[in-house]
Protein backbone atom coordinates (compact mmCIF):
# COMPACT_ATOMS: atom_id res chain seq x y z
CA UNK A 1 0.00 0.00 0.00
CA UNK A 2 2.79 2.31 0.98
CA UNK A 3 4.48 1.16 -2.18
CA UNK A 4 1.46 2.10 -4.29
CA UNK A 5 1.22 5.48 -2.58
CA UNK A 6 4.86 6.19 -3.35
CA UNK A 7 4.38 5.20 -6.98
CA UNK A 8 1.37 7.49 -7.20
CA UNK A 9 3.32 10.42 -5.83
CA UNK A 10 6.15 9.64 -8.18
CA UNK A 11 4.21 9.11 -11.43
CA UNK A 12 0.82 10.84 -11.16
CA UNK A 13 2.25 14.30 -11.95
CA UNK A 14 3.83 12.97 -15.12
CA UNK A 15 0.65 11.09 -16.09
CA UNK A 16 -1.47 14.19 -15.52
CA UNK A 17 0.94 16.35 -17.46
CA UNK A 18 0.86 13.90 -20.36
CA UNK A 19 -2.94 13.83 -20.21
CA UNK A 20 -2.96 17.61 -20.48
CA UNK A 21 -0.49 17.54 -23.37
CA UNK A 22 -1.86 14.56 -25.32
CA UNK A 23 -5.07 12.90 -24.16
CA UNK A 24 -7.12 16.04 -23.60
CA UNK A 25 -6.08 17.91 -26.76
CA UNK A 26 -6.62 14.76 -28.84
CA UNK A 27 -10.07 14.39 -27.33
CA UNK A 28 -11.05 18.04 -27.63
CA UNK A 29 -9.82 18.58 -31.18
CA UNK A 30 -11.28 15.30 -32.42
CA UNK A 31 -14.62 16.01 -30.76
CA UNK A 32 -14.74 19.50 -32.22
CA UNK A 33 -14.18 18.26 -35.77
CA UNK A 34 -16.35 15.22 -35.06
CA UNK A 35 -19.29 17.48 -34.23
CA UNK A 36 -18.77 19.43 -37.44
CA UNK A 37 -18.73 16.21 -39.50
CA UNK A 38 -21.72 14.94 -37.55
CA UNK A 39 -23.80 18.08 -38.05
CA UNK A 40 -23.05 18.30 -41.76
CA UNK A 41 -23.78 14.62 -42.25
CA UNK A 42 -27.00 14.79 -40.25
CA UNK A 43 -28.21 17.84 -42.19
CA UNK A 44 -27.45 16.13 -45.50
CA UNK A 45 -29.28 13.03 -44.40
CA UNK A 46 -32.45 14.81 -43.21
CA UNK A 47 -32.55 17.29 -46.12
CA UNK A 48 -35.54 16.95 -48.43
CA UNK A 49 -34.78 16.68 -52.13
CA UNK A 50 -35.39 20.03 -53.86
CA UNK A 51 -37.69 20.57 -56.87
CA UNK A 52 -34.86 21.30 -59.27
CA UNK A 53 -33.78 18.03 -60.93
CA UNK A 54 -30.06 18.78 -61.04
CA UNK A 55 -29.97 19.95 -57.46
CA UNK A 56 -31.92 16.86 -56.43
CA UNK A 57 -29.52 14.54 -58.27
CA UNK A 58 -26.54 16.26 -56.69
CA UNK A 59 -28.03 16.06 -53.21
CA UNK A 60 -28.83 12.39 -53.76
CA UNK A 61 -25.19 11.68 -54.55
CA UNK A 62 -24.07 13.59 -51.46
CA UNK A 63 -26.58 11.58 -49.42
CA UNK A 64 -25.05 8.34 -50.69
CA UNK A 65 -21.59 9.51 -49.75
CA UNK A 66 -22.83 10.48 -46.29
CA UNK A 67 -24.50 7.10 -45.86
CA UNK A 68 -21.38 5.26 -46.98
CA UNK A 69 -19.25 7.30 -44.57
CA UNK A 70 -21.47 6.57 -41.58
CA UNK A 71 -21.75 2.91 -42.56
CA UNK A 72 -17.96 2.44 -42.88
CA UNK A 73 -17.02 4.03 -39.58
CA UNK A 74 -19.79 2.34 -37.66
CA UNK A 75 -19.10 -1.11 -39.05
CA UNK A 76 -15.33 -1.32 -38.59
CA UNK A 77 -13.21 -1.28 -35.41
CA UNK A 78 -11.52 1.95 -34.48
CA UNK A 79 -8.14 0.26 -34.17
CA UNK A 80 -8.42 -1.07 -37.73
CA UNK A 81 -9.28 2.42 -38.97
CA UNK A 82 -6.17 3.79 -37.23
CA UNK A 83 -3.99 1.10 -38.82
CA UNK A 84 -5.41 1.74 -42.28
CA UNK A 85 -4.75 5.45 -42.12
CA UNK A 86 -1.40 5.47 -40.34
CA UNK A 87 0.27 2.28 -41.65
CA UNK A 88 -1.84 1.23 -44.62
CA UNK A 89 -2.12 4.34 -46.71
CA UNK A 90 1.59 5.38 -46.55
CA UNK A 91 2.52 1.78 -47.37
CA UNK A 92 0.46 2.06 -50.57
CA UNK A 93 2.27 5.34 -51.28
CA UNK A 94 -0.83 7.31 -50.44
CA UNK A 95 1.08 9.46 -48.03
CA UNK A 96 -1.85 11.54 -46.88
CA UNK A 97 -0.79 11.81 -43.30
CA UNK A 98 2.76 11.16 -42.28
CA UNK A 99 2.09 12.54 -38.86
CA UNK A 100 0.65 10.31 -36.17
CA UNK A 101 -1.18 13.28 -34.70
CA UNK A 102 -2.95 14.17 -37.91
CA UNK A 103 -3.81 10.51 -38.50
CA UNK A 104 -5.20 10.13 -35.00
CA UNK A 105 -7.26 13.29 -35.14
CA UNK A 106 -8.59 12.37 -38.57
CA UNK A 107 -9.68 8.90 -37.54
CA UNK A 108 -11.05 9.90 -34.14
CA UNK A 109 -13.05 12.80 -35.51
CA UNK A 110 -14.44 10.85 -38.46
CA UNK A 111 -15.35 8.00 -36.15
CA UNK A 112 -17.01 10.22 -33.57
CA UNK A 113 -18.71 12.14 -36.38
CA UNK A 114 -20.27 8.97 -37.79
CA UNK A 115 -21.83 7.98 -34.47
CA UNK A 116 -22.80 11.51 -33.46
CA UNK A 117 -24.46 12.14 -36.81
CA UNK A 118 -26.96 9.42 -35.96
CA UNK A 119 -27.60 11.07 -32.61
CA UNK A 120 -28.05 14.49 -34.17
CA UNK A 121 -30.24 13.13 -36.94
CA UNK A 122 -32.51 11.43 -34.41
CA UNK A 123 -32.75 14.62 -32.33
CA UNK A 124 -33.60 16.72 -35.37
CA UNK A 125 -36.35 14.32 -36.41
CA UNK A 126 -37.79 14.27 -32.93
CA UNK A 127 -38.80 17.95 -33.10
CA UNK A 128 -42.55 17.85 -33.80
CA UNK A 129 -43.55 18.63 -37.38
CA UNK A 130 -46.29 20.99 -36.21
CA UNK A 131 -43.75 23.28 -34.54
CA UNK A 132 -41.88 23.60 -37.82
CA UNK A 133 -45.14 24.41 -39.58
CA UNK A 134 -46.00 26.95 -36.91
CA UNK A 135 -42.63 28.61 -37.47
CA UNK A 136 -43.13 28.59 -41.22
CA UNK A 137 -46.59 30.06 -40.86
CA UNK A 138 -45.03 32.95 -38.92
CA UNK A 139 -43.09 33.67 -42.09
CA UNK A 140 -39.76 32.09 -41.16
CA UNK A 141 -37.57 30.77 -43.96
CA UNK A 142 -36.39 27.16 -43.90
CA UNK A 143 -33.05 28.30 -42.51
CA UNK A 144 -34.72 30.34 -39.75
CA UNK A 145 -36.95 27.42 -38.82
CA UNK A 146 -33.85 25.30 -38.33
CA UNK A 147 -31.87 27.96 -36.55
CA UNK A 148 -34.51 29.16 -34.11
CA UNK A 149 -36.83 26.21 -33.62
CA UNK A 150 -35.31 22.89 -34.64
CA UNK A 151 -31.67 23.17 -33.60
CA UNK A 152 -32.18 24.57 -30.08
CA UNK A 153 -34.54 21.69 -29.29
CA UNK A 154 -32.40 19.11 -31.08
CA UNK A 155 -29.33 20.34 -29.19
CA UNK A 156 -31.02 19.76 -25.87
CA UNK A 157 -32.20 16.30 -26.83
CA UNK A 158 -28.75 15.30 -28.07
CA UNK A 159 -26.78 16.51 -25.03
CA UNK A 160 -26.93 13.25 -23.04
CA UNK A 161 -25.97 10.94 -25.92
CA UNK A 162 -23.32 13.37 -27.19
CA UNK A 163 -21.81 13.59 -23.72
CA UNK A 164 -21.56 9.83 -23.74
CA UNK A 165 -19.77 10.01 -27.09
CA UNK A 166 -17.31 12.53 -25.66
CA UNK A 167 -16.58 10.31 -22.67
CA UNK A 168 -16.19 7.33 -24.98
CA UNK A 169 -13.82 9.30 -27.18
CA UNK A 170 -11.64 10.30 -24.24
CA UNK A 171 -11.19 6.65 -23.34
CA UNK A 172 -10.68 5.64 -26.98
CA UNK A 173 -7.73 8.01 -27.34
CA UNK A 174 -5.79 5.30 -25.47
CA UNK A 175 -5.74 3.55 -28.86
CA UNK A 176 -3.52 6.32 -30.22
CA UNK A 177 -0.73 4.39 -28.48
CA UNK A 178 -0.82 1.85 -31.31
CA UNK A 179 0.22 4.52 -33.80
CA UNK A 180 3.19 5.70 -31.73
CA UNK A 181 1.57 8.56 -29.82
CA UNK A 182 2.86 8.55 -26.28
CA UNK A 183 -0.38 9.40 -24.52
CA UNK A 184 -0.99 8.34 -20.93
CA UNK A 185 -1.69 4.69 -21.57
CA UNK A 186 1.48 4.28 -23.65
CA UNK A 187 3.40 6.18 -21.00
CA UNK A 188 2.13 3.88 -18.25
CA UNK A 189 3.16 0.86 -20.35
CA UNK A 190 6.66 2.29 -20.78
CA UNK A 191 7.02 2.97 -17.05
CA UNK A 192 5.68 -0.47 -16.16
CA UNK A 193 8.15 -2.06 -18.53
CA UNK A 194 10.96 -0.32 -16.70
CA UNK A 195 9.91 -0.70 -13.05
CA UNK A 196 7.89 -3.94 -13.27
CA UNK A 197 5.07 -2.42 -11.19
CA UNK A 198 2.60 -3.52 -13.83
CA UNK A 199 -0.62 -3.69 -11.81
CA UNK A 200 0.07 -0.46 -9.92
CA UNK A 201 0.89 1.46 -13.08
CA UNK A 202 -2.25 0.32 -14.89
CA UNK A 203 -4.37 1.13 -11.85
CA UNK A 204 -2.81 4.58 -11.76
CA UNK A 205 -3.56 5.23 -15.42
CA UNK A 206 -7.10 3.93 -14.95
CA UNK A 207 -7.50 6.45 -12.13
CA UNK A 208 -6.36 9.28 -14.38
CA UNK A 209 -8.92 8.30 -17.05
CA UNK A 210 -11.64 7.97 -14.41
CA UNK A 211 -10.74 11.38 -13.03
CA UNK A 212 -11.23 13.14 -16.35
CA UNK A 213 -14.33 11.18 -17.42
CA UNK A 214 -15.90 11.91 -14.03
CA UNK A 215 -15.34 15.61 -14.54
CA UNK A 216 -17.07 15.30 -17.90
CA UNK A 217 -19.96 13.41 -16.31
CA UNK A 218 -20.42 16.14 -13.74
CA UNK A 219 -20.39 18.74 -16.50
CA UNK A 220 -22.96 16.68 -18.38
CA UNK A 221 -25.17 16.58 -15.31
CA UNK A 222 -25.22 20.37 -14.93
CA UNK A 223 -25.66 20.96 -18.64
CA UNK A 224 -28.65 18.64 -18.68
CA UNK A 225 -30.13 20.29 -15.65
CA UNK A 226 -29.74 23.70 -17.25
CA UNK A 227 -31.20 22.72 -20.60
CA UNK A 228 -34.06 20.63 -19.24
CA UNK A 229 -35.76 23.67 -17.74
CA UNK A 230 -38.32 23.54 -20.55
CA UNK A 231 -38.70 19.77 -20.68
CA UNK A 232 -41.92 17.90 -20.13
CA UNK B 1 -60.46 39.82 -48.87
CA UNK B 2 -59.09 36.34 -49.51
CA UNK B 3 -60.29 34.78 -52.71
CA UNK B 4 -59.54 31.39 -54.26
CA UNK B 5 -60.49 30.47 -57.79
CA UNK B 6 -60.49 27.05 -59.46
CA UNK B 7 -58.36 25.69 -56.65
CA UNK B 8 -57.61 21.96 -56.80
CA UNK B 9 -55.40 19.67 -54.76
CA UNK B 10 -54.91 16.04 -55.66
CA UNK B 11 -53.01 13.47 -53.65
CA UNK B 12 -51.81 10.40 -55.56
CA UNK B 13 -54.76 8.36 -54.31
CA UNK B 14 -57.21 11.06 -53.30
CA UNK B 15 -58.78 14.23 -54.62
CA UNK B 16 -58.60 16.49 -51.58
CA UNK B 17 -60.10 19.61 -53.21
CA UNK B 18 -61.68 20.01 -56.63
CA UNK B 19 -62.31 23.34 -58.34
CA UNK B 20 -62.94 25.44 -55.25
CA UNK B 21 -64.16 29.02 -55.72
CA UNK B 22 -64.61 31.00 -52.53
CA UNK B 23 -64.35 34.48 -51.09
CA UNK B 24 -63.50 35.26 -47.48
CA UNK B 25 -64.39 38.92 -46.98
CA UNK B 26 -62.27 41.09 -44.71
CA UNK B 27 -63.72 41.83 -41.27
CA UNK B 28 -65.90 38.76 -41.48
CA UNK B 29 -65.77 35.50 -39.62
CA UNK B 30 -66.07 32.45 -41.81
CA UNK B 31 -66.70 29.00 -40.38
CA UNK B 32 -65.57 26.06 -42.48
CA UNK B 33 -67.54 22.95 -41.63
CA UNK B 34 -67.93 19.50 -43.13
CA UNK B 35 -67.43 15.80 -42.54
CA UNK B 36 -64.07 14.36 -41.52
CA UNK B 37 -61.70 13.95 -44.44
CA UNK B 38 -63.72 16.29 -46.67
CA UNK B 39 -60.79 18.69 -47.23
CA UNK B 40 -61.33 21.45 -44.65
CA UNK B 41 -57.78 21.47 -43.35
CA UNK B 42 -56.35 21.27 -46.83
CA UNK B 43 -58.41 24.30 -47.84
CA UNK B 44 -57.40 26.32 -44.78
CA UNK B 45 -53.72 25.37 -45.08
CA UNK B 46 -53.81 26.32 -48.75
CA UNK B 47 -54.72 29.86 -47.74
CA UNK B 48 -51.27 30.41 -46.24
CA UNK B 49 -49.48 27.94 -48.51
CA UNK B 50 -48.62 25.37 -45.84
CA UNK B 51 -50.30 23.03 -48.32
CA UNK B 52 -49.58 23.74 -51.96
CA UNK B 53 -52.57 23.32 -54.28
CA UNK B 54 -51.84 21.96 -57.75
CA UNK B 55 -53.79 24.59 -59.64
CA UNK B 56 -55.88 27.68 -59.06
CA UNK B 57 -55.31 31.25 -57.98
CA UNK B 58 -55.02 32.65 -54.50
CA UNK B 59 -55.70 36.30 -53.94
CA UNK B 60 -55.09 38.11 -50.67
CA UNK B 61 -55.98 41.78 -50.91
CA UNK B 62 -53.89 43.15 -53.81
CA UNK B 63 -51.64 40.12 -54.18
CA UNK B 64 -52.72 37.52 -56.75
CA UNK B 65 -50.80 34.26 -57.14
CA UNK B 66 -51.08 31.60 -59.80
CA UNK B 67 -50.63 28.45 -57.76
CA UNK B 68 -49.77 26.28 -60.75
CA UNK B 69 -46.50 28.19 -61.10
CA UNK B 70 -43.50 28.00 -58.77
CA UNK B 71 -43.73 30.68 -56.08
CA UNK B 72 -40.87 32.80 -54.88
CA UNK B 73 -39.94 33.00 -51.20
CA UNK B 74 -40.95 36.64 -51.30
CA UNK B 75 -44.45 35.83 -52.48
CA UNK B 76 -44.86 33.16 -49.84
CA UNK B 77 -43.65 35.57 -47.16
CA UNK B 78 -46.14 38.21 -48.30
CA UNK B 79 -49.00 35.75 -47.95
CA UNK B 80 -47.79 34.59 -44.55
CA UNK B 81 -47.46 38.12 -43.24
CA UNK B 82 -51.12 38.76 -43.97
CA UNK B 83 -52.26 35.51 -42.39
CA UNK B 84 -51.55 33.69 -39.17
CA UNK B 85 -52.34 30.10 -38.32
CA UNK B 86 -53.55 28.35 -35.20
CA UNK B 87 -53.24 24.58 -35.28
CA UNK B 88 -55.30 21.77 -33.89
CA UNK B 89 -52.36 20.12 -32.13
CA UNK B 90 -50.12 21.66 -29.53
CA UNK B 91 -47.82 23.81 -31.62
CA UNK B 92 -46.15 26.20 -29.18
CA UNK B 93 -42.36 26.26 -29.29
CA UNK B 94 -41.59 24.03 -26.34
CA UNK B 95 -38.13 25.48 -25.70
CA UNK B 96 -39.42 29.02 -25.27
CA UNK B 97 -41.44 30.72 -22.55
CA UNK B 98 -44.89 32.08 -23.33
CA UNK B 99 -43.49 35.58 -23.73
CA UNK B 100 -40.75 34.38 -26.08
CA UNK B 101 -43.29 32.37 -28.07
CA UNK B 102 -45.13 35.63 -28.67
CA UNK B 103 -42.04 37.66 -29.56
CA UNK B 104 -40.21 35.12 -31.75
CA UNK B 105 -42.10 35.98 -34.95
CA UNK B 106 -42.13 39.77 -34.48
CA UNK B 107 -38.38 39.79 -33.73
CA UNK B 108 -37.08 37.22 -36.21
CA UNK B 109 -39.48 37.82 -39.09
CA UNK B 110 -40.76 41.36 -38.71
CA UNK B 111 -37.38 42.57 -37.37
CA UNK B 112 -38.92 44.45 -34.48
CA UNK B 113 -36.72 45.40 -31.56
CA UNK B 114 -36.85 43.16 -28.51
CA UNK B 115 -38.30 45.96 -26.36
CA UNK B 116 -41.04 46.75 -28.82
CA UNK B 117 -41.96 43.08 -29.36
CA UNK B 118 -42.01 42.41 -25.63
CA UNK B 119 -44.14 45.39 -24.76
CA UNK B 120 -46.76 44.49 -27.36
CA UNK B 121 -46.68 40.86 -26.25
CA UNK B 122 -47.22 41.90 -22.65
CA UNK B 123 -50.04 44.16 -23.77
CA UNK B 124 -51.70 41.21 -25.52
CA UNK B 125 -51.27 38.96 -22.49
CA UNK B 126 -52.80 41.61 -20.29
CA UNK B 127 -55.71 42.13 -22.64
CA UNK B 128 -56.59 38.43 -22.41
CA UNK B 129 -55.86 38.08 -18.68
CA UNK B 130 -52.85 35.84 -19.12
CA UNK B 131 -50.13 38.09 -17.70
CA UNK B 132 -49.20 35.57 -15.02
CA UNK B 133 -48.35 32.97 -17.69
CA UNK B 134 -45.67 35.11 -19.36
CA UNK B 135 -42.63 33.33 -17.94
CA UNK B 136 -43.94 29.78 -18.01
CA UNK B 137 -42.87 27.13 -20.47
CA UNK B 138 -45.57 25.43 -22.56
CA UNK B 139 -45.39 22.23 -20.50
CA UNK B 140 -46.46 24.25 -17.47
CA UNK B 141 -49.76 25.25 -19.13
CA UNK B 142 -53.10 23.47 -19.43
CA UNK B 143 -54.27 22.49 -22.91
CA UNK B 144 -56.71 25.39 -22.96
CA UNK B 145 -54.05 27.85 -21.87
CA UNK B 146 -51.66 26.51 -24.52
CA UNK B 147 -54.25 27.01 -27.21
CA UNK B 148 -55.04 30.55 -26.03
CA UNK B 149 -51.34 31.37 -26.05
CA UNK B 150 -51.15 29.93 -29.59
CA UNK B 151 -53.91 32.32 -30.60
CA UNK B 152 -51.99 35.22 -29.07
CA UNK B 153 -48.81 34.11 -30.84
CA UNK B 154 -50.74 34.39 -34.09
CA UNK B 155 -52.21 37.76 -33.10
CA UNK B 156 -48.78 39.08 -32.12
CA UNK B 157 -47.93 39.11 -35.83
CA UNK B 158 -50.82 41.58 -36.36
CA UNK B 159 -52.22 39.47 -39.19
CA UNK B 160 -55.13 40.70 -41.19
CA UNK B 161 -56.53 37.19 -41.39
CA UNK B 162 -56.49 34.68 -38.59
CA UNK B 163 -56.76 31.06 -39.74
CA UNK B 164 -57.72 28.43 -37.19
CA UNK B 165 -57.90 24.68 -37.77
CA UNK B 166 -60.20 23.08 -35.17
CA UNK B 167 -58.41 24.92 -32.37
CA UNK B 168 -60.55 23.31 -29.68
CA UNK B 169 -61.02 19.77 -30.87
CA UNK B 170 -58.26 18.41 -28.63
CA UNK B 171 -59.72 20.06 -25.52
CA UNK B 172 -62.18 19.10 -22.80
CA UNK B 173 -65.52 20.95 -23.04
CA UNK B 174 -64.62 23.26 -20.17
CA UNK B 175 -61.31 24.26 -21.75
CA UNK B 176 -62.97 24.50 -25.13
CA UNK B 177 -65.35 27.08 -23.71
CA UNK B 178 -62.40 29.18 -22.49
CA UNK B 179 -60.90 29.23 -25.95
CA UNK B 180 -64.18 29.82 -27.74
CA UNK B 181 -64.86 32.83 -25.51
CA UNK B 182 -61.56 34.34 -26.62
CA UNK B 183 -62.42 33.71 -30.26
CA UNK B 184 -65.88 35.17 -29.85
CA UNK B 185 -64.36 38.30 -28.41
CA UNK B 186 -61.93 38.45 -31.33
CA UNK B 187 -64.69 38.00 -33.89
CA UNK B 188 -66.24 41.23 -32.65
CA UNK B 189 -63.01 43.08 -33.34
CA UNK B 190 -61.34 44.00 -36.57
CA UNK B 191 -59.59 40.66 -37.14
CA UNK B 192 -60.93 38.58 -39.99
CA UNK B 193 -61.20 34.94 -39.03
CA UNK B 194 -61.46 31.75 -40.99
CA UNK B 195 -62.08 28.90 -38.62
CA UNK B 196 -62.49 25.21 -39.25
CA UNK B 197 -64.79 23.95 -36.52
CA UNK B 198 -66.94 21.00 -35.61
CA UNK B 199 -68.77 23.04 -32.98
CA UNK B 200 -72.02 23.94 -34.73
CA UNK B 201 -73.42 26.13 -32.00
CA UNK B 202 -70.20 28.15 -32.00
CA UNK B 203 -70.36 28.46 -35.80
CA UNK B 204 -73.98 29.56 -35.62
CA UNK B 205 -73.30 32.19 -32.97
CA UNK B 206 -70.07 33.63 -34.26
CA UNK B 207 -69.78 33.15 -38.01
CA UNK B 208 -70.94 35.70 -40.54
CA UNK B 209 -70.71 33.11 -43.26
CA UNK B 210 -70.45 29.36 -43.47
CA UNK B 211 -68.54 27.28 -45.98
CA UNK B 212 -69.60 23.66 -46.11
CA UNK B 213 -66.99 21.36 -47.65
CA UNK B 214 -68.24 17.99 -48.76
CA UNK B 215 -65.88 15.43 -50.28
CA UNK B 216 -63.54 18.05 -51.76
CA UNK B 217 -66.31 20.25 -53.12
CA UNK B 218 -68.07 23.36 -51.85
CA UNK B 219 -71.49 22.18 -50.68
CA UNK B 220 -72.55 25.60 -49.41
CA UNK B 221 -71.06 29.05 -49.13
CA UNK B 222 -73.19 31.87 -47.81
CA UNK B 223 -74.83 33.47 -44.79
CA UNK B 224 -74.82 31.51 -41.56
CA UNK B 225 -78.60 31.57 -41.18
CA UNK B 226 -79.07 30.17 -44.64
CA UNK B 227 -76.87 27.23 -43.80
CA UNK B 228 -78.51 26.28 -40.55
CA UNK B 229 -82.00 26.58 -42.03
CA UNK B 230 -81.17 25.01 -45.36
CA UNK B 231 -83.53 22.51 -46.89
CA UNK B 232 -80.85 20.87 -48.91
CA UNK B 233 -80.64 17.15 -48.26
CA UNK B 234 -76.84 16.88 -47.83
CA UNK B 235 -76.72 19.79 -45.41
CA UNK B 236 -79.62 18.51 -43.34
CA UNK B 237 -77.98 15.13 -43.25
CA UNK B 238 -74.70 16.64 -42.06
CA UNK B 239 -76.33 18.82 -39.41
CA UNK B 240 -78.38 15.83 -38.30
CA UNK B 241 -75.23 13.78 -37.88
CA UNK B 242 -73.59 16.56 -35.84
CA UNK B 243 -76.37 16.61 -33.24
CA UNK B 244 -78.02 13.76 -31.43
N1 LIG C 1 -50.39 13.98 -47.24
C1 LIG C 1 -51.49 13.36 -47.69
N2 LIG C 1 -51.42 12.31 -48.54
C2 LIG C 1 -52.51 11.70 -49.00
N3 LIG C 1 -53.76 12.05 -48.69
C3 LIG C 1 -53.92 13.10 -47.85
C4 LIG C 1 -52.80 13.80 -47.30
N4 LIG C 1 -53.28 14.78 -46.50
C5 LIG C 1 -54.62 14.68 -46.53
N5 LIG C 1 -55.01 13.67 -47.35
C6 LIG C 1 -56.40 13.28 -47.66
O1 LIG C 1 -57.08 14.40 -48.17
C7 LIG C 1 -58.40 14.43 -47.67
C8 LIG C 1 -58.67 15.77 -47.03
O2 LIG C 1 -57.90 15.89 -45.84
P1 LIG C 1 -58.12 17.05 -44.80
O3 LIG C 1 -57.11 16.91 -43.75
O4 LIG C 1 -58.15 18.34 -45.53
O5 LIG C 1 -59.57 16.71 -44.24
P2 LIG C 1 -60.38 17.45 -43.09
O6 LIG C 1 -61.68 17.86 -43.67
O7 LIG C 1 -59.58 18.50 -42.44
O8 LIG C 1 -60.65 16.25 -42.07
P3 LIG C 1 -60.75 16.29 -40.47
O9 LIG C 1 -62.08 16.87 -40.13
O10 LIG C 1 -60.69 14.84 -40.09
O11 LIG C 1 -59.62 17.09 -39.95
C9 LIG C 1 -58.53 13.27 -46.69
O12 LIG C 1 -59.24 12.23 -47.35
C10 LIG C 1 -57.13 12.88 -46.40
O13 LIG C 1 -57.05 11.50 -46.18
MG1 LIG D 1 -58.66 18.70 -40.51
Amino acid sequence: MIDFFNLAVQYLPELFLTALKYTLPLTAISFFFGLIFASLTALVRVAKLPQNEWAAALLQIVKWIANAYVWFFRSTPLIVQLFIVFYGLPNAHIALFQSAWVSAITVFSLNTGAYASETIRASISSVPEVQKQAAESLGMTRAQVYLYVVLPQAARISIPPLSNSLIGLLKDTSLASVITIVEIFYLSQQIAAANYKVLSMYILVAMVYAFFTSILSIGQHYLEKYTSRFAQ
Amino acid sequence: MIQVKNLSKHYPDKVALEDINLTFPADHTTAIVGPSGSGKSTLLRSLNLLDRPDTGTLQIDQLILDLAKPLTNGQILQIRQKTAMVFQEKALFTHLTVLKNLTEGPIKVQKKSKEEAESSAKELLKQFNMTELANRYPYQLSGGQQQRVAILRALAMSPKYLLLDEPTSALDPELEAQVLRVLKELAKKEVSMVIVTHNMSFAEQVADQVVFIDDGHVGYAGPTDGFFHSNEKRIKQFLGAMSF
